[in-house]
């Protein structure tokens, strides 16, 4: 029964760490920039959802529209949070080093800490009403929320959109063009500042849908972010950088080592984690599924 | 003909000036600026490694290791003396760099840093846990001793900066020696490219080796003396956003000097003061808005309008070829 437990909660928490990890290791793989803010974007979408989500469950309006309305506005705020910030700030960096991205991106996480704050507030905001609507499942004598299971489906949605994406259509081929080596693709009449712009925005609303999705199940507080975005780290970097089924792996792989931590010893909880990662890092200095690198003198 | 290197003479009377200065100082600036010393040793480690080109996102690692080992050195073992727990934690910052460090020496770039921030969160997550020692909450260091004696709260504050100021310019010096050295070039010449370091006959694994230990050992030392300090360590030492820290104030003050990361630390903690005073909810908005101005502006840090760099340490401006 506990294994049952571990393999079910497992998996819901790896699917909302893919949606999470999906959009962090697209960012990667085009532009090769290490997002720090996308733990920003996160708690952007979670408290769009959770102030909208309130406003809208007071109202009294239908019940499932809530649901759609959750989708549209996490993935349009995030979208637009991501071009501003590709157009506004990225564009002028990007003949940088990368760890240098990874400076700027922290950077703009502390920024938004503070800039969420001051448009939200301290205290906590609440919207469980969507989290109780689809009822819940009893399997012997384990108990699941339904909305839970259906994160399953929506990770699973979203990993066969980008795989559609990238490899059904001409956008896709362009960008895989672009990841697997970016100066060639220039010169090959590739427009890579327009790729980045697109990714960079599907990358953020992924964030944003994560949080907006997570935001009924929990309590919407400040500094969400900042514990997400090591965690989202954690799975991309055990996955490999840049790969989207790295990210997918990677989050099975973690969201079952908590699952079985928190059920069997809930104290090893945050050391499993990390102690997954660094146990396939010693193995795979650059994680599971690396992007080939070419070694240039 | 060889220039003569001032550096020595300038780090020793600034720290007796700086020692002097006691005598007037206020308590609360005393216990500033052991507070800035302690945040520059460590940054001091951060600038050694950004000098190779690596990013350390887990300089807390140390950081916390060394408060930990003053806390428990006092509570365990019973021992007190300033000077004792601080080569105590030296010792301990030395033998857990050289085993972390055989790992961490592989890696690079932004491989580096995430193993780096991993291995501190490791550390954050067993302590947070371990109610034995405060969980979250972390617990108190006894008040420090001297040969023996036992100290009133104001001559405790007196000891510790006096020895805070000492370790500041005997770690400054050498350091300063580290960096005119074959190894600090060396270091620097490994950060630019590997590949033709080691056509030359060098071995870059044991050069990030060495300045891995080196650095572990500062954080360790800085960790001990923000223990004795503060009379209190936590996990939070460990925690991300303090190595972020670490990063940020290497980034302020550049990697120009060794002095540079004693300028960058002071205008920290005089920015976190005043903002924390008038614009508390503003806090880490001022610090993300600099960090970013500073990488668009300044890459080489505030150092850099006090000595335009020749062939600069800096975070490199141009990027390598995607690889």
């Amino acid at each position: 029964m506990t294994f049952l437990a571990i393999v079910i909660d497992g998996f819901i928490y790896a699917s909302w760490l893919f949606i999470i990890a999906a959009g962090l290791s697209l960012i990667y793989g085009v532009m090769r920039i290490l997002n720090m803010a996308h733990g920003s974007f996160y708690a952007i979408g979670a408290y769009t959802v959770a102030s909208l989500a309130g406003w809208y469950w007071s109202a009294g309006l239908p019940p499932y529209g809530g649901i759609v309305l959750m989708f549209v506005i996490a993935l349009a705020v995030g979208a637009l949070v991501g071009f501003v910030i590709e157009r506004g700030v990225l564009r002028f960096l990007m003949d940088r080093d990368q760890i240098v991205m990874v400076l700027v991106t922290f950077g703009l996480l502390l920024m938004f800490e503070d800039i969420i704050k001051l448009m939200w507030g301290v205290q906590s905001y609440y919207a469980p009403e969507p989290y109780s609507l689809f009822g819940s499942t009893d399997v012997g004598d384990l108990v699941f929320v339904n909305y839970d299971l259906a994160m399953v489906g929506v990770a699973a949605l979203v990993a066969f959109l980008l795989w559609f994406g990238l490899n059904r259509t001409r956008q896709g081929k362009l960008l895989r063009a672009v990841i697997h080596d970016r100066e060639l693709a220039i010169t090959m009449g590739i427009n890579v500042r327009r790729l980045f712009v697109i990714t960079f925005s599907v990358g953020a609303a992924l964030g944003t849908l994560a949080g907006g999705l997570v935001a009924p199940a929990i309590a919407v507080t400040p500094g969400i972010g900042i514990e997400i975005i090591v965690l989202a780290f954690a799975v991309v970097v055990t996955g490999g950088l840049g790969s989207i089924q790295g990210a997918l792996v990677g989050s099975i792989l973690i969201g079952l080592a908590r699952a079985a931590a928190v059920n069997l010893y809930p104290e090893l909880e945050l050391f499993v984690i990390y102690g997954v990662m660094a146990l396939v890092l010693i193995f795979k200095p650059r994680g599971l599924f690396a992007l080939a690198s070419t070694r240039k003198i | 003909m060889r220039q003569i290197d001032y550096s020595f003479i300038a780090i020793v009377l600034a720290a007796l000036l700086l020692a002097l200065g006691a005598v007037v100082f206020p308590l609360w600036l005393l216990s500033t600026i052991v507070n800035i010393i302690a945040k520059a040793l460590v940054v001091i480690g951060v600038i050694l490694l950004m000098r190779g080109g690596l990013v350390s996102f887990g300089q807390g690692l140390y950081y916390c290791i060394g408060g930990y080992v003053v806390g428990l050195g006092g509570q365990l073992l019973g021992i007190t003396d300033i000077v004792l727990l601080l080569v105590f934690a030296a010792i301990i910052g030395i033998v857990s760099g050289a085993v972390i460090g055989l790992l961490m020496s592989r890696f690079r770039e932004i491989f580096f840093a995430m193993f780096s921030l991993a291995i501190a969160m490791i550390l954050y997550g067993m302590l947070s846990q371990s109610q034995a020692l405060g969980s979250t909450d972390g617990f108190n260091v006894a008040r420090v001793t001297a040969l023996g004696i036992e100290l009133t709260a104001g001559q405790a504050s007196l000891l510790i900066y006096l020895v805070a100021c000492a370790l500041a310019a005997i770690l400054s010096i050498l350091t300063h020696i580290y960096y005119k050295s074959e190894v600090g070039f060396a270091c620097l010449a490994a950060g630019e490219n590997e590949v033709r370091l080691q056509y030359l006959g060098a071995t870059p694994n044991r050069i990030f080796y060495g300045t891995y230990i080196i650095a572990a050992t500062l954080a360790a030392l800085g960790g001990a003396l923000t223990a004795i300090n503060y009379g209190h360590v936590g996990p939070n030492m460990t925690y991300w956003t303090q190595s972020g820290e670490f990063i940020f104030i290497a980034l302020l003050g550049g990697s120009g000097s060794v002095m540079a990361a004693f300028v960058g630390s002071t205008l920290f903690e005089f920015v976190r003061t005043y903002a924390l005073e008038f614009a508390p909810d503003a806090w880490q908005l001022i610090l993300g808005t600099v960090l970013v101005l500073i990488i668009f502006f300044l890459p080489d840090g505030l150092w850099s309008l006090i000595q335009p760099a020749r062939s600069s340490a800096r975070i490199k401006r141009r990027g390598k070829a995607p690889s």
